[in-house]
């Protein structure tokens, strides 16, 4: 039997979880390429992560994932921090170097 | 016996010239009496060995060989050989080398390298007796060469002269073109028989064996092997180095150029004789006569005293060699020993006068005047009456005037010749042969008187010469005791039936019957019927030449301008040498020189032009190759290069440096990708 | 017979202790120069002591040339082996070296060249290091030529000396040095490429059976290539007295041609030896030279005796006219390098007639002058170099009256050129009759024009004794010293060798009687 979008909208489960996670890593996904700013970058960042983590403790409640699912958004979360501090501190140098933080300035690589 | 003497005969002067040549300097007197004691020990054991030998053993041949190299299958064996002819030979050259030795002690005592020319002399008496003693022809050329570099070391003794050098050179280099021939010779022989050894070859000839099989090869190889004679004894047409030769000390003409070396080549002809055949031997007869009339012409005209006695040598020679020739071999080589007795006696006589003219000349600083120009003598036979009269001897000898050794030999020879030309009608030969004698007799006589007798030119310059010292008379003395006739026949007018006759005889002839000379019993024959007429027509035409002679130099009833005038260009002729030298020097040395600079020159602009040539034509080759790599094949390169840096300045426009613009990339690539392949 | 020391074949040790030589001179600091001839004069003295301990034992009974089991101090391994390749079967190179009466009097040589090389190359003294190293390889790779059993053991040691050789003269070489480098190297390189494809041609078409696996191998065995029984049905070289038998037996005597050398192929000679620096000069025309007779005795007259036969008149005439040609340009030269040089082109004809007469009188005489020839070129070089080092001209009409100033060197200079000159009693006149006498018996004609070569070079080197030590003496000639305690040394063995080998030639003789006598029997059996 074949369920309809609507359908399955209807019955709370995995889809409206991975719906979330879509949305969620879209808006990140925008926030890193539009914004100018390397901290919102960042948050950005932040966002597609997390955004992944809802993905995989759906997988993980509704599929033979089970614990794995929850395994690996500890995981993420943990990468996440890591993360989040190196880039902090690469922004720091580029402040230092730059005295800005404004990705359209950084165009050293320019062919 | 007889071959370990010889051995040591041969070893001592070699010894001589090992000590002298490493410690000469250091021997005290420069190891003169080191040198002339050696060649004296071998002078005495020769001397024995050639009495023993004639007297109780005489008919013996004693011989010794060993191997010198395997070659193959072929063993080269080199031995001695001890007959009469050897024996005698060996007193020859070691009596007048020992005499020679002596008188240099006197003649070179102030030269500055007084060692080192005694050592040569040793050496040179080492390789004649070499000759001398062996039984085979290879070691004969071997010995045969080495005499050769002794003359020529010694010819160049003094050799910071131009000419002597140049004499040296000259010496040698004819002597190699007769060697040459004589090597060809040996090679002749050696291809047919396996060997070198004389008596081998003789006794295949015998056999029949005959080389590549043809009578052509076997006269052949005769006349090749009497080349090296040629060469040697200064035959005609290599006679040119002898006279130049005389550049050498005195004692050295003495001994190399007059007495012994140059008798090598009619001791080699003796020696092969069994295997010549008659054309062979005409040839030799032929040759020994012209040389003969050639160089006695020749004579009468010269002023330097060592030039006439060294034509003097050369017409003396033509005359044994003439004997092998006509079939007298024993007179022949009798010629050789009584010629080297008084021809030593003539040379060491010059070299005494010429000592004498040189200490006069050197005491009145005088460098000009030529002291061996016979026309700056004359009136010495008062001032030296040991090397007067014994020269006088010397001369009446080699006239042939009877009770002298030359009387011997050479009515021998004369009569030789004249029996030889009623065999078989070679008149030429016995006329060239009477006149020689009569112009021997007179240029000789024409030498003694204007040395010796009448008013020197220029009284002053020879009012202080002195006697030369013991040391050089005395040999002068030896020499002139045995040019008189008792040291070979008690005879005065008969050789035949002295002791040199019965010791030496013609030996055997090897070749076919139909190649064969005149046999011995046929030629004494011959001889027999004409020697009384042979004798008398020879001391009358002697007797001529001297009183000719006497006429002109010294009675001046005859002018000699006006004759020389009358003979016009004979004169002319003969004073030049009739123009050997020059036409030798102009064809042969000339066109060898021209020929080497056109090899020259062909070596270096074609042979090398090719070369080089090849090499250029490929440098150009690789200059268009080059061209095309730096424009077509490189082009294609660069051309590449050129639009991968174009594409690239291109393409660099999309590298923003800003890392969202790649990220945007990144993302519609993903999503193109993502429609692509879903 | 087998010799090892330390386990290691004694031709191993004769042939590699100068590069052992070498790596000890490379690995010694660029100023220690003492240290680094003594390196080499000791690797190279000790190959002098090897040579005599191989004379010493060598068996003169023993036939050698194409029978293996005949070869004395034999070293033979497989070095390349591959199996089964398609279509060809296994291949084989092996080191493979042993010496026979032809090669061991070159052996000797060689070690003897090559140390007085050495004792004359004391007073050189740019880039030091560099030139006993390469001087080093080049003793070794001449040596492994003269030893070498196998084609390509063979072409390597033989290529091998071209190196060091171009670098000897282009570095160490006169004013026009890089010239005659080049043209040295162009020539002997025509050479080896020829070589080369003789090689390979051959190699395609000898192949033996090999008795333990039954199976066909193709091989570079030389003395496989002599057996007519090995090569294959239908190959390029099979058959007695095709053309391309003929082609290949050309192509290699024009190598060893290049190298004798053989008018019209010497002109590299002359500059090379003028460029050389002494002691390569006596390497050069004491060792090298004799490379290409060698060449032709041990490649082509047993490997294509049919091809030798039919050619071996041909090359008699190029002896006889290398000798007349070589002795007329040597009287024409004004440089005294130059003459020996073309006085060279004409000794070495005479090895080529003696050789070329294929008989055992010429091909000992042949043989013995290549070993001769050697030993006095070596001594004209050496005096050329002693005056050079003195005076810096080698114009002959530069110098005079020598004689006065320098006795002992006149008397030595003067024996060796008396050896040049064919003098009895001096090793020269030996060879000169053997090779003579052989020629003789094979062609009347070719030989008796040949012998007129020797009144030629007796008119060459009599003028030359008369410019140089003769006459008076010049003004700056005035303070010329005499030898040094080291020349004379480097003359005195050589000269003995002249006297010793001039009276009593035996000792070398018998050395080669032997395996020449046989060498002359296989050739003229037509190699059966």
């Amino acid at each position: 039997m074949e369920l309809s979008f609507f359908q399955l909208l209807a019955e709370p489960g995995l889809i409206h979880f991975l719906i979330v996670g879509a949305i969620l890593f879209s808006l990140g996904l925008m926030a890193v390429l539009s914004k100018r700013n390397a901290i919102m970058v960042l948050m950005g960042v932040e966002l597609i992560l997390n955004s992944a983590n809802i993905n995989f403790i759906a997988f993980g409640r509704f599929t033979e994932l089970s614990l794995d699912g929850h395994m690996i958004g500890l995981f993420v979360i943990i990468i996440a921090a890591a993360e989040a501090a190196v880039a902090l501190a690469i922004v720091l140098n580029i402040y230092n170097r730059f005295k800005s933080i404004n990705l359209d300035d950084i165009s050293l690589m320019k062919g | 016996m007889f071959t370990q003497l010889s051995i040591t005969i041969l070893l001592l002067p070699l010894l001589g010239f090992l000590l002298l040549i490493f410690f000469g300097k250091r021997l005290p007197r420069q190891g003169d009496w080191l040198a002339s004691g050696l060649i004296l020990i071998s002078l005495l054991l020769s001397l024995y060995l050639l009495i023993t030998k004639v007297t109780s053993h005489s008919a013996e041949v004693f011989t010794m060989t060993f191997s010198w190299a395997v070659v193959g299958s072929l063993n080269v064996e080199f031995g001695i050989l001890i007959d009469n002819l050897a024996a005698v030979m060996l007193v020859v050259a070691t009596l007048i080398s020992t005499l020679v030795h002596f008188f240099s002690i006197g003649y070179m005592k102030e030269d500055v390298r007084y060692s080192r020319y005694f050592a040569y002399l040793g050496f040179f008496s080492f390789s004649m007796l070499g000759i001398v003693i062996t039984d085979n022809l290879l070691l004969m050329y071997v010995f045969w060469e080495l005499v050769g570099l002794s003359s020529y070391l010694l010819i160049g003794h003094w050799y910071e002269k131009k000419s002597a050098s140049n004499a040296a050179n000259k010496a040698f280099i004819v002597n190699r073109i007769g060697d040459f021939g004589m090597f060809i010779g040996i090679m002749i022989l050696f291809a047919t028989f396996s060997t070198f050894t004389f008596e081998s070859i003789f006794d295949s000839i015998g056999s029949g064996q005959l080389p590549f099989g043809s009578h052509g090869w076997l006269t052949a190889a005769g006349i090749l092997i009497f080349c090296g004679a040629v060469g040697k004894s200064a035959q005609f047409p290599l006679h040119v180095w002898l006279p130049d030769a005389m550049e050498g000390p005195t004692p050295v003409s003495a001994l190399i150029h007059a007495a012994t070396m140059v008798a090598a080549g009619v001791y080699m002809v003796a020696r092969v004789f069994p295997m010549l055949t008659a054309d062979a031997l005409l040839v030799i007869a032929y040759i020994g006569a012209i040389t003969a009339l050639i160089a006695a012409t020749i004579a009468i005209t010269q002023f330097d005293i060592k030039k006439v006695l060294a034509y003097s040598t050369i017409s003396q020679l033509g005359y044994m060699i003439m004997a092998l020739g006509v079939g007298a071999y024993t007179a022949g080589f009798m010629h050789l020993v009584t010629h080297a007795a008084f021809k030593a006696g003539l040379f060491l006589g010059s070299g005494s006068v010429i000592y004498a003219m040189h200490k006069v000349l050197h005491a009145q600083n005088d460098h000009h005047t030529d002291a061996q120009d016979i026309r700056n003598m004359g009136g010495l036979k008062s001032k030296m009456p040991f090397t007067y009269w014994t020269f006088l001897i010397f001369t009446l000898a080699i006239s042939g005037i009877p009770f002298t050794s030359g009387f011997l030999s050479k009515d021998e020879i004369l009569a030789g010749s004249f029996a030889f030309s009623t065999l078989n009608g070679h008149w030429l030969l016995p006329v060239i042969g009477f006149a020689v004698a009569g112009l021997t007799a007179f240029y000789m006589f024409r030498l003694l008187i204007l040395t010796f007798h009448g008013k020197p030119s220029d009284e002053s310059r020879i009012a202080g010469i002195t006697e030369s010292p013991k040391v050089m008379t005395i040999p002068l003395m030896i020499l002139a005791s045995l040019s008189l006739f008792f040291f070979y026949s008690f005879n005065p007018f008969g050789a035949a039936s002295g002791w040199f006759f019965g010791a030496i005889e013609r030996p055997m002839s090897m070749v076919p019957e139909i190649l064969q000379p005149a046999t011995a019993a046929v030629f004494n024959e011959a001889l027999h019927g004409i020697h009384t007429t042979a004798m008398i027509l020879s001391i009358l035409i002697a007797a001529g030449g001297i009183l000719l002679a006497f006429a002109v130099y010294q009675w001046k009833k005859i002018s000699a301008d006006k004759l020389a005038e009358k003979a016009g260009f004979l004169y002319k002729g003969a004073y030049n040498k009739w123009y050997f030298d020059e036409m030798y020097d102009k064809v042969f040395v000339g066109g060898l020189l021209l020929l080497t600079r056109i090899m020259k020159w062909f070596d270096e602009n074609i042979i090398d032009g090719i070369v080089n040539g090849s090499a250029s034509v490929m440098k150009g080759i690789s200059n268009i190759s080059g061209w095309f790599d730096n424009n077509v094949v490189d082009g294609l390169v660069n051309a590449t290069a050129t639009s991968a840096d174009r594409a690239g300045s291109m393409l660099s426009k999309i590298q923003t440096g800003k890392i969202q613009t790649y990220l945007v990339y990144v993302v519609f690539s993903f999503l193109a990708l993502f429609v692509l392949f879903m | 017979m087998e010799l090892q020391i330390l386990g290691i074949g004694i031709l191993t040790w004769l042939v590699f202790l100068p590069i052992v030589g070498m790596l000890v001179v490379l690995l010694l600091p660029d100023k220690n120069r003492n240290a680094i001839r003594w390196t080499a004069a000791i690797a190279t003295g000790a190959q002098v002591v090897i040579a005599g301990i191989i004379f010493a034992l060598f068996d003169r009974t023993q036939l050698g040339i194409n029978e293996a089991e005949s070869f004395q101090f034999v070293e033979q391994f497989s070095w390349i082996t591959v199996d089964a390749v398609p279509w060809v079967g296994r291949i084989e190179i092996s080191y493979f070296m042993g010496i026979d009466g032809l090669s061991i009097l070159m052996v000797i040589l060689t070690a003897l060249i090559g140390f007085i090389g050495v004792i004359s190359s004391w007073n050189i003294d740019k880039m030091v290091k560099g030139y006993f190293a390469l001087y080093l390889l080049l003793v070794t790779s001449m040596m492994g030529v003269f030893v070498s059993l196998d084609f390509f053991l063979f072409f390597i040691f033989w290529e091998a000396m071209l190196l060091p050789m171009y670098f000897l003269i282009g570095i160490w070489g006169g004013p026009r040095r890089e010239y005659a480098a080049i043209k040295f190297f162009l020539y002997t390189f025509v050479g080896g490429i020829l070589m080369l494809l003789t090689m390979l041609a051959l190699y395609f078409s000898v192949a033996y059976t090999d008795p333990a696996t039954g199976q066909s191998v193709h091989t570079f065995n030389i003395l496989h290539m002599m057996n007519p029984a090995n090569y294959i049905e239908g190959s390029l070289l099979a058959g007695i007295d095709t053309t391309w038998r003929y082609v290949a037996w050309m192509a290699l005597f024009i190598n060893f041609a290049i190298k004798i050398p053989l008018f019209p192929f010497h002109t590299w000679l002359p500059d090379a030896h003028v460029e050389a620096p002494t002691p390569i000069s006596v390497i050069l025309a004491g060792v090298l030279l004799k490379l290409g007779a060698y060449g032709i005795l041990r490649l082509n007259f047993p490997i294509f005796p049919d091809a030798t036969l039919y050619f071996v008149y041909f090359m008699a005439a190029l002896g006889m006219i290398s000798i007349i040609y070589g002795a007329l340009c040597a009287m024409a030269q004004d440089d005294f390098k130059k003459l020996i040089a073309y006085s060279s082109i004409s000794h070495m004809g005479i090895v080529v007639i003696g050789i070329a007469a294929l008989n055992t009188q010429g091909m000992v005489g042949g043989v013995l002058q290549m070993f001769n020839h050697g030993i006095i070129t070596a001594v004209l070089f050496l005096a050329v170099g002693v005056l050079y080092d003195r005076t810096h001209t080698r114009g002959l009409y530069d110098f005079g009256g020598i004689a006065n100033q320098m006795p002992k060197y006149t008397g030595i200079a003067m024996v060796g050129m008396f050896a040049a000159l064919g003098l009895p009693g001096l090793n020269g006149f030996v060879s000169e009759l053997f090779s003579f006498l052989g020629a003789f018996e094979a062609y009347k004609w070719i030989a008796i024009v040949s012998v007129t070569g020797i009144i030629i070079t007796a008119g060459y080197i009599l003028w030359t004794i008369q410019r140089i030590f003769l006459g008076e003496t010049p003004e700056k000639l005035h303070d010329l010293k005499d030898l040094t305690a080291r020349e004379i040394m480097m003359f005195v063995p050589l000269l003995i060798l002249i006297i010793l080998l001039g009276v009593y030639p035996s000792p070398a003789i018998e050395l080669m009687n032997t395996s020449l006598s046989h060498l002359v029997e296989f050739v003229t059996m037509g190699g059966s």
